[in-house]
């Protein structure tokens, strides 16, 4: 590991004043940063931990909802009462996700921004344009086993590994963060992260200095919600895919369908399209099997992970199957 | 200098900044029953109780950790004072070469705590009913700690043991 400055900040103010140059990291849980440093796939000039500034408290909104401190530990979110009984979908893919030491360290914050675990990205003599913009991609044409099958471009490949961003994508959760000078901003998942491009080492919209404050789910959407996560063993593994599922029925239709997918994209990846040809409908494998092609129309597979498109085919109708409470036809 | 709370005895430790929580242990503090495993939060072995929950050691500095309650292996019990979850391995037989046992039992005491508090897990039906310790709880549980022996078998048996005894967590 290489060398760094360490601070340990009092306010949101100072933290974000020490962490706004391109070589300093905040540090929450640290699970994943201090692995990456372990490896110098990650090597900062500057810590600056977070860890005395608050940011604990989950809290009702006037909306209705809940605000879930950064620095909340997945462990803590996931025995919450009111996540457990309002956002069922969000405390199953917390529990998916990781080991129980990890969840304990684990942060709210944290987890959104954890990198790929893409090996070529891991690997310091390798090619990977995330880690050395320009350097080339190994995982084209190389083991892309878990690598993305939408959204990817001829620079990156990479997946998102999160469980908790999935769920936090289909219940519309809201990221607060401060700024370095100050000011603060609201983000969608989907304008929080970004597709790879041609710069995949710029993941988030976020600036330099610029510091997760809090997550926000809006008032609970009921419904029926699952958490569905396919992966190559039965506990403390990566999604090969996941499905995050919140689906209410209304007079033997689908009223709602809110569907985010895990394990495909860069980032927790939502198709409005797929949603919109579910609701008003009856629930049927016709229907479903429609959805899934709608999902999948630019699917492209790199080899090894061509397995993936008719996984999550399969995944998504048996997640619509049970969440619609209909059998197979 | 790193002040550092373990087993409710305060040191100061003069370490280089990089140093992680597992290594100030190891190699400041002597205290080598927790144990260097992968080194990455992959197997377990390194696993202590900070304020009353289990973590990867190896996966923190120990300067993050000042103000911290720290509970190694020889913070559960000793020799002529066994834990009852240690009490349990011994009976049970729950290991072989025994390098990763001191993370099983003190990730096996910290699990028993966070069941204790109601927390459900993936293996749980309901997330919201009661809860029983099923061997699949108990597994899915203690997924973070690897053994390569596969005395798994036996580990669940002891944990299983030692959770019907009342004082363990």
């Amino acid at each position: 590991m290489r060398p760094f400055d360490y601070q340990r900040p009092a306010g949101a103010d100072e933290a974000g004043r020490l962490a706004a140059e391109p070589a300093a990291r905040f540090i929450a849980g640290g699970t994943n940063l201090l692995d990456l440093m372990k490896l110098e796939v990650e090597t900062p000039e500057r810590l600056v931990d977070i860890n005395g500034l608050g940011l604990r408290d989950i809290e009702e909104t006037d909306e209705g909802g809940l605000r879930i401190g950064a620095l909340v530990t997945n462990g803590d979110l996931s025995a919450d009462h009111r996540v457990r009984h309002d956002y069922p979908v969000l405390a199953r893919a917390l529990l998916a996700g990781a080991s129980g030491q990890l969840r304990n360290k684990a942060t709210t914050g944290g987890n959104l921004l954890q990198r790929t675990r893409c090996g070529y990205f891991y690997e310091p003599t390798a090619p990977c344009n995330k880690r050395e913009p320009g350097s080339g991609c190994g995982a084209i044409g190389g083991y892309n086993r878990i690598h993305a099958i939408l959204g990817a471009s001829e620079h990156c490949i990479a997946t998102h590994p999160s469980d908790m961003a999935v769920a936090m994508r289909a219940l519309d959760a809201i990221v607060e963060t401060v700024k370095s000078d100050g000011s603060t901003r609201e983000l969608t998942l989907a304008e929080l992260y970004r597709l790879p491009g041609d710069t995949p080492e710029k993941e988030t919209d976020l600036e330099a200095g610029e510091l997760i404050t809090a997550v926000r789910l809006p008032a609970p959407i009921g419904g029926t919600q699952i958490y569905r996560k396919v992966r190559d063993r039965a506990s403390y593994a990566f999604a090969l895919v996941s499905i995050a599922a919140a689906v209410r029925l209304a007079d033997g239709k689908i009223e709602t369908a809110r569907l985010a997918f895990g394990g495909l994209a860069h980032m927790p990846w939502r198709d409005e399209a797929v949603e919109n040809l579910l609701v008003g409908e009856a629930p049927s494998d016709a229907l479903f099997g429609k959805a899934a092609d709608t999902l999948l129309s630019d699917a492209k597979g790199q080899g090894d992970n061509d397995f993936k498109i008719p996984l999550v085919r399969r995944t998504l109708v048996a997640v619509l199957r049970e969440a619609t409470g209909s059998t197979q036809q | 200098m790193t002040t550092l709370t373990v087993n409710g005895k305060r040191h100061e430790v003069d370490a280089d900044i990089r140093t992680s929580l597992l290594d100030a242990l190891r190699e400041h503090l002597a205290l080598t029953g927790t144990k260097k495993g992968c080194d990455h939060g992959q197997c377990g072995a390194c696993t202590v109780l900070v304020n009353g929950r289990r973590i990867n050691s190896c996966l923190t500095l120990a300067v993050m950790h000042e103000n911290d309650e720290i509970t190694t292996i020889e913070g559960l019990g000793q020799p002529e004072n066994l834990h009852p979850m240690q009490e349990s391995f011994l009976h049970e037989d729950g290991y072989q070469c025994g390098y990763c046992t001191p993370g099983q039992i003190v990730s096996a005491v910290g699990m028993l705590g966070e069941f204790k508090d109601g927390w459900a897990s993936h293996a749980s039906g309901d997330l919201e009913g009661k809860l029983d310790l099923s061997d699949a709880e108990i597994s899915e549980r203690m997924s973070g700690n690897i053994c390569r022996c596969s005395a798994y078998p036996n580990i669940v048996n002891a944990i299983r043991k030692a959770s019907e005894t009342k004082e363990t967590a």
